[in-house]
């Protein structure tokens, strides 16, 4: 660095941490070495937070929130603005691939036990953020005021007049209005373009702070932490998160937009799941279209919601299936975190756990027949039972034993894992060889002189250091 | 900060009263911002009642009128419909309509005040949305036990053509019937009632 910028940091420095912050979070931030494909997705998730931010802003400069005005004024960015329909499709767009990266993002915790102490506030933080996304997504989606955004509307606010006693009131107050009018359509816009977004934004911040204070966890679900250079402090196993895994993210964003935008140019209503049919109709409170689901996010959830033949029940069992993963932490009683380490009892039910959520998702889709409405029950009680039963298997699950480093920064893995099929088998062959053994022998033994030769000189520094403290 | 000398009682008490009075002001603060989002007084004086002339309505035929912002059906209803609500009696869950919101006007068995025609607020009472107007007999979907009423498609409710609710399914209540009185044979006013407006 030059000496100007130099002055120019020192000068910033004085009045704001920037160098500080810069290290603490980004430069000397150390991140376990080994992340696979899983982590990728939170990186992913602040990258559409950002964009759905953004085209946000632009779809405010022309969308009316009016009942009278909205519908056209949707159609009229499509059409008539210059690059309308790019910035609204990239918005649409970009709420289906907010929820596909963070249900990733919490399947990665989930497996990995990310969730699992010293992680807990990081875990109901993201939680939080969770919902406050769903908040987000659901009334985003009345801005159009197509018949979906109606009627899915009047369903989800009508979900609160289960309450006893002042359920009814409440929904009143919530809409603002007897029926879905534009009193709640615009206040859904005030919501939507500022309170929840400030929210997201602030508990996003908090779910970072909280992150860097645990460290991150890792696909061996193993604390990087306990083992550290002594020389350094920096962990054995972690390397500082810029610039690498900011360049590797790098990665991982460009795969992402390949997708997103096959999906933005080529099939922006998803076949009917990212925006459905039924919204390109305008709004009609006398009619109810003949099939209304919500969007695909929100199935598996509506889909035990109508699995339950009492209308109060329906909506607890609703609430209960978001508000029991805020509990997760303290329903695992496992020892160990990564699923690498688990037994057969744990996959089964993570396994039991995806398809069950699968299932509820593709049902939710689905009209209210009576074989689905059966199926639908049975996945809701297996979805259920993977929490509810979760202190009891994971408990009795046979783990296996987790080692003190990364199984990927050990040299024996590299040597097997060369793609070539010839240079794999001259390996094999070459390791069953006695001159193998030896080497191997007299490289661990030069190995251990080294490490007591590094600990004699650490031990002589710090009681040197302490000398010249005292002096 | 030393606390040698100083009253820590005392500073205790100024600190909670201070908080408890702070916590008073901040939920008076509140209630306007509350307050705001309850329906406006636009909103509560709009809702008048709807003349509908009737005198062109065929047997089995329903139409929907607008009021307060909801869908609300006239039907007419010919002798079989008549019949049917007789005999459904024990598949209902309320079937004597003790539990659901009428005016006392249309507190019987066909929930109207002319057994013939029949008007409801076209909304199901278990999440809202306004269930379809299935006169079919017998369809695929619905069984071989459907004596025609109403289906909604949202949660698979269903109601007889008094609007009263089936066991085993999602809707807690019957169908709204809304206040409405006969100004002649041929015409009624929905959104009033013998009393004035509801």
């Amino acid at each position: 660095m030059g000496k100007k910028t130099d002055t120019i940091l020192d000068w910033g420095n004085q009045r704001f941490p920037v160098t500080k912050v810069w290290d603490e979070h980004l430069a000397k931030y150390y991140a376990p070495k080994n992340f696979n494909f899983w982590w990728y997705f939170g990186s992913l998730s602040m990258l559409v937070l950002v964009l759905q931010i953004v085209t946000g802003i632009w779809l405010t400069m022309y969308y009316k929130p009016d009942a009278k005005m909205a519908f056209d004024s949707v159609e009229f960015i499509m059409r008539d603005v210059n690059w309308g329909w790019l910035i609204r499709y990239l918005h649409s767009t970009g709420a289906s691939a907010f929820f596909i990266v963070v249900y990733l993002h919490m399947f990665r915790g989930l497996i990995y036990g990310s969730f699992k102490k010293p992680r807990e506030l990081v875990w109901i933080l993201g939680m939080f953020i969770f919902f406050c996304l769903m908040a987000e997504a659901f009334m985003g989606y009345l801005l159009p005021w197509g018949q979906m955004s109606f009627w899915g509307a009047q369903v989800i606010i009508s979900l609160f007049s289960a309450i006893p006693y002042f359920g009814e009131d409440l929904t009143l107050w919530i809409r603002g209005d007897y029926v879905i009018a534009d009193a709640t359509l615009n206040r859904f816009f005030a919501f939507h373009v500022i309170a929840v977004p400030l929210a997201i934004v602030l508990l996003v911040f908090l779910h970072i702070v909280a992150l860097h204070q645990v460290g991150s966890n890792n696909p061996d679900g193993i604390d990087i932490k306990k083992l550290k250079d002594h020389w350094t402090e920096v962990p054995l196993d972690g390397i500082p998160f810029h610039p690498f895994y900011s360049v590797k993210d790098l990665v991982g964003v460009a795969v992402f937009m390949i997708v997103f935008s096959i999906i933005l140019f080529y099939m922006p209503d998803m076949g009917g799941y990212f925006l459905e049919h039924a919204n390109f109709i305008p709004a009609d409170p006398l009619q109810t279209p003949e099939h209304i689901a919500p969007v695909w996010y929100f199935t598996p959830y509506y889909a035990m919601l109508r699995a339950v033949p009492d209308k109060l029940g329906g909506v607890i069992v609703m609430g209960a299936s978001i508000f029991v993963l805020f509990i997760l932490p303290w329903l695992d009683r496992s020892k160990v975190k990564s699923i690498r380490y688990r037994g057969i009892l744990t996959k089964g039910a993570v396994t039991t756990f995806v398809i069950s959520f699968l299932v509820l998702g593709y049902l939710g889709t689905q009209p209210a027949t009576p074989i689905a409405v059966t199926f639908a029950r049975i996945f809701t009680c297996l979805y259920f039972a993977f929490f509810l039963l979760m202190p009891v298997y994971s408990k009795l699950d046979k783990t296996k034993p987790v080692p003190d480093r990364l199984t990927e920064s050990s040299p024996m893995r590299v040597c097997p894992a060369i793609p070539c099929k010839f240079a794999s088998a001259l390996w094999q062959k070459f390791s069953t060889l006695s001159v193998y053994s030896k080497l191997k022998l007299i490289v661990d033994q030069v190995k251990a002189v080294l490490c007591k030769l590094d600990e004699f000189l650490f031990e002589c520094y710090k009681t040197i250091a302490k000398v010249v403290k005292k002096q | 900060m030393s606390d040698q000398g100083i009253d820590v009682s005392r500073r205790h008490f100024l600190t909670a009263s201070a908080t408890a009075v702070g916590a008073v002001g901040t939920g008076f603060a509140a209630v306007p911002f509350l307050s705001a989002m309850s329906p406006s007084a636009k909103a509560r004086a709009a809702g008048a009642p709807v003349e509908v002339d009737i005198s062109k309505l065929a047997s089995g035929q329903r139409i929907v009128v607008k009021w307060r912002g909801k869908p609300v059906w006239i039907l007419k209803r010919g002798e079989a419909a008549l019949q049917s609500l007789a005999n459904d009696e024990a598949q209902l869950r309320d079937p004597e309509s003790n539990e659901s919101k009428q005016p006392e006007s249309s507190h019987n068995r066909y929930r109207s005040i002319k057994p013939e025609i029949f008007v409801a607020i076209g909304i199901c009472t278990h999440l809202g949305c306004s269930p379809t107007f299935r006169p079919d007999i017998a369809p695929k979907d619905l069984g071989n036990d459907w004596q025609g009423g109403f289906f909604c498609p949202c949660h698979g409710s269903s109601f007889d053509y008094a609007g009263r609710v089936f066991q085993g399914v999602p809707a807690p209540t019957n169908l709204e019937i809304p206040p409405y009185v006969y100004l002649s044979d041929t015409r009624i006013l929905v959104g009033k009632n013998e009393e004035g407006a509801a």
